[in-house]
């Protein structure tokens, strides 16, 4: 019994806990919007940390996009082929991509790459006293270093997605056209013919904004709060990736259900 | 002891109490800076040091009592106010807290470019004159990761004074440094307060190098002041804590054995037990 | 790393983001498809529109003229009205007749427009003479079941 008592206390302390930091980290982004006209006035500073997330994930995100497409074509034949459908092989692709692998996938790759960059670089100055440095210094360390990252994420996202499920209808028209004989016209006709721009491409980008902006968020706030030491800002990075990871797939399944529910699909 | 009156002292600590949820770290410190002076803060590790140093650059708010800089009151002065404060302090963090992705020459230039609209041709006089002034001029292309430990703290220091602070702080500026750079590092505090006519306060423990540049020392143990005086009346000073820390000496106020159990009741258990 | 050479790679990047979008607009999507506000209406009644959407191509001789912008039903009549937004380029003749057909045998369902001889054109807001309602699977199998029984109990 008494063993039971101790469970729930722990158990009851740390939801408690969670719900305590949710709302800590909620002030800290109101902080990080409120602080963002730096951001944007002295734009040099967050094009350069759209260079540190976007530019540097763009290998990643392209051929993992170029693998996931071919993957989509070479499976989707197959099955398509029993209903003797074999030229929608295209539609399923780029659906696929546009709507639902394209933002997820791309958040997931930007979440372990990006992310946890952002948030081992914040921890790591905020472990050297540098952030300390600057708050003496009289600059405020959230409008001059956390507001450029968050930023950058939220733009590096969309370009991102979009690049991916670029990348993935291309290994599709790899596999599909050239290695599996569907026919060229067919496979672009198709595609054009079934994807609406508003329902699957705007949708889309809708979605890895969301991502950008959920992603970004918990990695700099991971990094800000970090412990300041090595093991701190170790498990803080760890947190950035499987809580964003998280998040991407939840803020998926919601976002879906508002976005496609009226269509009759 | 302490005389100085209101308007000869920089920095005043009246009263100040301050601690975290279960721990109190500092308990009624009564302290004061006297403008154009070198002062020492000088304790065991984890005596509340740093703290009163935060407290005075205003990182931190006391709970009780009330922390003056050049007259205005610290916790008083709103988000506008504590900007202008700072801009005319300069505090040295302990191993340096250079910024690592920028250059030696962009980190002292990083204060001048935030504050001030300076045409670049006037900041780069500056930033030459601050390194020459630590000795540094010839590093200003490296970055921070291929600088010795010495030479680091030098380059933070010509960045702290890079806007010529009125009250310059530093946090353990000797620690683990080697004896040329100890005697390099305590010569420039001397010389640079006295030049630029500002005041210093350094929280230490090292007893020997501190003891050569400074005007005042304050001890602090267990959150409170416990003594304080000129160097050479300290030195003969019969206070307990005093006499084992300029000394040296391993046991007496502060104990060598962490408290616990009585060590022949320990054996007995591991023999019967 | 200096400044120029990340400005020049964060407007790649960008660029790259951005034309990657617009190839999804363009060529993946049908974003090059008539915006549906310049098009004239004509209203189409039917008895049964079976799975026909909002959005759903309206087409003649195969080819995409318009857009079912609405879908209602009549309060008297109980009957399906469609509204159908028209490319103002094409005109059709008042005795054209309107029917729902299945693209595909399992496709989607679209309006097809079959013109006659008038020499008068349909005007925005007329309303089409004659429609052909959607076929539907089960009346379809019902009547054809209906009509085995019968034949089954006439040959008795």
């Amino acid at each position: 019994m008494d063993e039971v008592a101790r469970l729930l206390r722990r158990l009851g302390a740390g939801v408690i806990d969670r719900i305590w930091r949710l709302g800590y980290a909620s002030r800290f982004m109101a902080m990080v919007l409120r602080d963002s006209t730096m951001a944007f006035r002295r734009f040099s500073l967050t094009m350069r940390e759209l260079y540190f997330a976007g530019v540097l994930s763009l290998v990643i995100v392209g051929v993992s996009g170029l693998f996931v497409g071919m993957v989509l074509a070479l499976q989707g034949f197959e099955t398509l082929q029993n209903f003797g459908a074999a030229e929608a092989v295209g539609v399923l692709v780029a659906t696929s991509l546009v709507k639902e692998l394209g933002p997820v996938v791309a958040g997931l790759l930007f979440a372990s790459r990006a992310g946890s960059a952002i948030t081992a670089e914040i921890g790591l100055m905020k472990t050297t006293e540098q952030l300390s440095a600057m708050e003496m210094m009289a600059v405020n360390p959230i409008a001059r270093v956390v507001a450029p990252r968050f930023w950058a994420g939220v733009i590096s996202m969309p370009l991102l997605a979009a690049i991916f499920s670029v990348m993935g209808v291309f290994g599709g028209w790899i596999v599909a056209v050239k290695l599996l004989g569907v026919d060229n016209g067919t496979f672009w006709s198709q595609m054009q013919a079934q994807i609406d721009f508003r329902l699957g491409i705007v949708n889309g980008i809708i979605k890895s904004a969301v991502f950008g902006v959920a992603i970004t968020a918990i990695a700099v706030f991971e990094g800000y709060d970090a412990p300041p030491t090595a093991e701190g800002v170790a498990s803080a990075t760890t947190r950035t990736v499987v809580a964003s990871a998280l998040a991407v797939l939840a803020l998926d399944f919601v976002l879906t259900v508002f976005m496609f529910r009226g269509t009759g699909l | 002891m302490t005389s100085p009156s209101a308007d000869t002292d920089l920095v005043t600590l009246r009263d100040v109490n301050f601690g975290y949820s279960r721990r109190p770290v500092l308990r009624g410190v009564d302290l004061s800076v006297p403008k154009g002076k070198v002062v020492a803060i000088m304790g065991g590790s984890g005596s509340g040091k740093t703290t009163i140093l935060r407290l005075i650059g205003g990182q931190l708010r006391a709970q009780t009592g009330e922390v003056r800089v050049a007259g205005a009151d610290i916790a008083q002065l709103d988000s506008n106010g504590l900007f202008r404060m700072r801009r005319r302090m300069g505090m040295l963090f302990q191993f340096g807290a250079l910024f690592t992705d920028i250059s030696v020459y962009d980190n002292v230039a990083f204060p001048l470019r935030e504050h001030t609209s300076l045409p670049d041709e006037i900041i780069n006089d500056l930033v030459i004159m601050k390194l020459e002034a630590v000795g540094l001029r010839g590093a200003a292309r490296m970055r921070p990761a291929e600088l010795s430990g010495g030479m680091a703290r030098r380059v933070a220091l010509a960045r702290t004074i890079a806007l010529d602070p009125m009250l310059i702080m530093y946090d353990e500026p000797f620690a683990g440094l080697d004896p040329i750079s100890l005697a390099v590092i305590g010569d420039l505090i001397r010389r640079l307060n006295d030049a630029l006519g500002a005041t210093s306060i350094i929280v230490t423990h090292d007893v020997f190098e501190s003891m050569k540049i400074v005007d005042h020392i304050y001890f602090v143990a267990d959150g409170r002041i416990v003594a304080q005086g000129a160097p050479g009346e300290l030195r003969g000073s019969s206070v307990p804590f005093v006499h084992q820390f300029l000394n040296g000496e391993t046991d007496g106020p502060v104990p060598f054995h962490y408290p616990a159990a009585s060590f022949q009741s320990e054996l007995m258990e591991a023999a019967h037990g | 790393m200096n400044r120029s050479t990340i400005d020049l790679w964060v407007g790649i990047f960008v660029a790259l983001g951005l034309g990657a979008i617009v190839f999804l607009s363009m060529k993946v999507g049908n974003l090059v498809s008539f915006k549906g506000d310049e098009g004239y209406h004509l209203e189409a009644q039917f008895d049964n529109i079976g799975g026909l959407k909002v959005r759903a191509p309206v087409k003649s001789a195969g080819v995409v003229v318009g857009r079912v912008a609405q879908i209602k039903l009549d309060p008297k009549t109980y009957e399906a009205v469609a509204v159908l937004n028209i490319e103002p380029s094409y005109k059709f003749s008042k005795d054209t007749i309107g029917s729902i057909l299945t693209s595909g045998l399992l496709g989607e369902q679209y309006v097809s427009l079959d013109p006659g001889g008038d020499t008068t054109y349909l005007k925005d807001g007329d309303r089409l003479a004659k429609t052909q309602s959607a076929v539907v699977l089960e009346k379809l199998l019902s009547q054809f079941l209906f009509n085995k029984a019968a034949e089954g109990g006439d040959k008795k």
